[in-house]
């Protein structure tokens, strides 16, 4: 009878401590730029909870990691903006109220309904951007004419030239340089387009992720990179103070991130004040100055110094929104004729 | 009587060696048959123009094959790996003959152990290593330049040549190994009975110690080819994707629209290539010669 006792007093406490533990954790699939514990910490305190994070890196990773959960494992996420109706489709994504969310202190741009919302319902919650741009070593090259996308096909530069190698920036550039709209892409376009990244291709000595060139660029293998991202010279700026970069007149390339609820999570009002203590003030101050990766708050009442403002070009930043077009919004059988556009390209002699 | 005893015997050693070779058979069904299978599967879903899964059909293939940059990567696969065989194989053999042969008994390990040096350093690492010599910026033409040899850097880096390099430092230990590992097997006696039979030391070594190293050669082949035409890591830094390897698109059906199905067409490519480089060498891989 004792034993008895005992045993059922055990299974009491196994169930309420699985119960209080799984409360108690906020189960994340993030970037790693939210990975910092300056970030989280203060809201792990404040709500006496752990944020259970796993490391992704894009839209297929997110997919292939829910591929090898149960429904509900998983809480928020940080996503491409891009893809928010790809996965909102696949019904992943918790319909979210704007009135919950700080949309009055986000760039009209940012806060653009075609990358938060499909059909009038909003899915993300823009948190961070930043530029694909056009680095270059300012000692090697002319700043002026980085300013022009077409100084990259200038053969005075050839095998000077790193290119970034992911093909949506590098299209995005390549459709500004043929004075077409990026968002107004066609498969009409593709010949066009592919004839002059192969010419690109021709004046660059190589074609590669971000370490390889970033490391390409920092060692001085080469003089410009084209489509990497202010974050490659933002990483490396202390060392090689040299290294700077422009986003040409004829437009940039802008990559988003925003944050989404799953439609399945468990803890839905948990989740939300996870979404709204990222997009504060204070936490989108550390955001954008991540260990990780630096970039723009989407919150324009971001806590950050002077110094910090004036890495990140603060005050520039209305007119690079405004001349900088976002991620290729199309899709799943036009991405797939993009991706075997960029293989013909790199497979070109 | 006891030709029963004898079957039984003889039925009680099959059901005995059936039992020794069951874990073995289970591992090789559950941890290569069946995810063959699984991917076999997926190759015959493709997606369909939302990204999401489509029923049973071979559209897979049809763009797999309809796609020449995809044809071509697996070309520019069997080409590199072949070169690099090659290669490995004619700079690993004297390096093991004279290790087997020239080196006194005493020094062997010291050697070999140097000769596994490069294999404790991360494989990553060596190509970013490798990136640092070739680089326009690099050792090679920093000396090149500063000798007055030329005036501008040399491009070295950053293409399939480079690519052929990295895996030929990796490999050429490899190969060395499983040639010596034969070398030191050949017994001494038949290539004596040789040259007092009169042939020159040169002939000697083509008509016995070479055939006799064949076994050793084709393992390091093979095993050259299961890892290299696999491998990801070294075109990626070292090639500068001036030419796609197949592995580098399999790696860009996955890592933005997690497209399985097309990745395990190209898997299966891949596997084949290996399953058929292994049935032209399987009757020279006599492992008990190493």
């Amino acid at each position: 009878m004792q034993i008895s006792k005992i045993l059922w007093a055990g299974a009491a406490m196994l169930a309420l401590t699985t119960a209080a533990n799984a409360a108690d954790t906020l189960n994340v699939l993030t970037w790693c730029d939210h990975e910092d514990p300056t970030l989280l910490q203060p809201f792990e305190q404040a709500n006496n909870v752990k944020i259970n994070f796993k490391d992704i890196d894009s839209t297929a990773a997110i997919l292939a990691v829910l591929g090898q959960s149960k429904p509900g494992d998983w809480d928020v996420l940080v996503l491409d903006e891009t893809d928010t109706g790809r996965l909102q489709q696949k019904g992943l994504l918790a319909e979210l109220d704007a009135k919950d969310y700080p949309f009055g202190d986000i760039p009209t741009e940012i806060a653009d309904p075609k990358l938060t919302s499909v059909d009038g319902k909003l899915y993300s919650v823009p948190e961070k951007f930043g530029y694909n741009t056009v680095a270059y070593n300012k000692t090697a090259v002319d700043p002026k004419a980085m300013t022009d996308i077409n100084a990259i096909w200038d053969p005075k530069y050839k095998g000077r030239v790193a290119i970034y190698d992911y093909y949506v920036p590098e299209i995005e550039y390549v459709a500004m340089a043929l004075g077409k709209n990026p968002a107004d892409l066609t498969e009409a376009d593709l010949p066009a387009i592919k004839e002059k990244l192969i010419a690109l291709k021709a004046n660059a000595s190589m074609v590669g992720d971000v370490t390889t060139v970033q490391q390409a660029l920092a060692s001085g293998s080469v003089d410009i990179l084209v489509g990497g991202g202010e974050w490659v010279t933002a990483g490396i700026a202390k060392d090689n103070p040299n290294l700077d970069y422009v986003i040409p007149t004829q437009g940039g390339v802008r990559w988003q991130q925003g944050l989404a609820i799953f439609a399945d999570s468990k803890q839905k009002d948990l989740a939300k004040k996870f979404v709204q203590y990222i997009v504060s003030p204070e936490a989108q101050g550390k955001l954008a100055t991540s260990a990780c990766y630096w970039g723009m708050p989407a919150n324009g009442k971001a806590v950050l110094n002077d110094e910090q403002k004036t890495i990140l070009r603060w005050s520039d930043q209305p007119g690079y929104i405004k001349t900088s077009h976002p991620y290729l919004q199309m899709t799943s059988a036009f991405d797939k004729q993009l991706q075997a556009l960029w293989a013909e390209v790199l497979q070109a002699k | 009587m006891a030709s029963t005893n004898e079957a039984r015997a003889a039925s009680q050693a099959r059901l005995a060696g059936l039992g020794f070779t069951l874990p073995a058979v289970a591992w090789i069904l559950l941890f290569f048959g069946a995810p063959l299978v699984i991917m076999a599967i997926y190759s015959l879903l493709p997606l369909d123009a939302e990204g999401a899964p489509g029923g049973f059909s071979l559209d897979a293939y049809r763009q797999f094959f309809g796609e020449s940059a995809y044809v071509e990567a697996v070309w520019n696969s069997v080409v590199t790996t072949a070169v690099v065989v090659v290669v490995s194989l004619l700079l690993a053999y004297p390096f093991a003959y004279i290790l087997a042969y020239r080196v006194p008994k005493r020094w062997q390990r010291l050697a070999i152990a140097c000769a596994i040096l490069p294999f404790w350093t991360s494989y990553v690492v060596r190509s970013y290593a490798w990136l640092l010599v070739l680089a326009p910026t690099g050792i090679v033409n920093w000396v090149l330049i500063n000798l007055g040899v030329v005036a501008r850097p040399i491009t070295l880096a950053y293409n399939p040549s480079a690519t052929e390099l990295g895996f030929v430092h990796f490999f050429i230990m490899l190969n060395a190994l499983t040639i010596y590992a034969n070398l030191v097997q050949i017994n001494p006696r038949y290539v004596l009975a040789a040259q007092d039979l009169g042939a020159s030391s040169w002939k000697s070594f083509l008509a016995v110690t070479f055939p006799l190293s064949i076994p050793g050669m084709t393992v390091g082949a093979f095993l050259t080819v299961v890892l290299c035409i696999g491998d990801f890591i070294t075109p990626q830094i070292l090639g500068g994707n001036k030419e796609l390897l197949l592995p580098q698109v399999i790696m860009m059906q996955i890592q933005r629209q997690l497209d399985l199905p097309m990745a395990s067409v190209m898997s299966l490519v891949l596997t084949l290539i290996v399953a058929v480089v292994y049935l032209l060498l399987q009757r020279q891989m006599r492992m008990a010669r190493l």
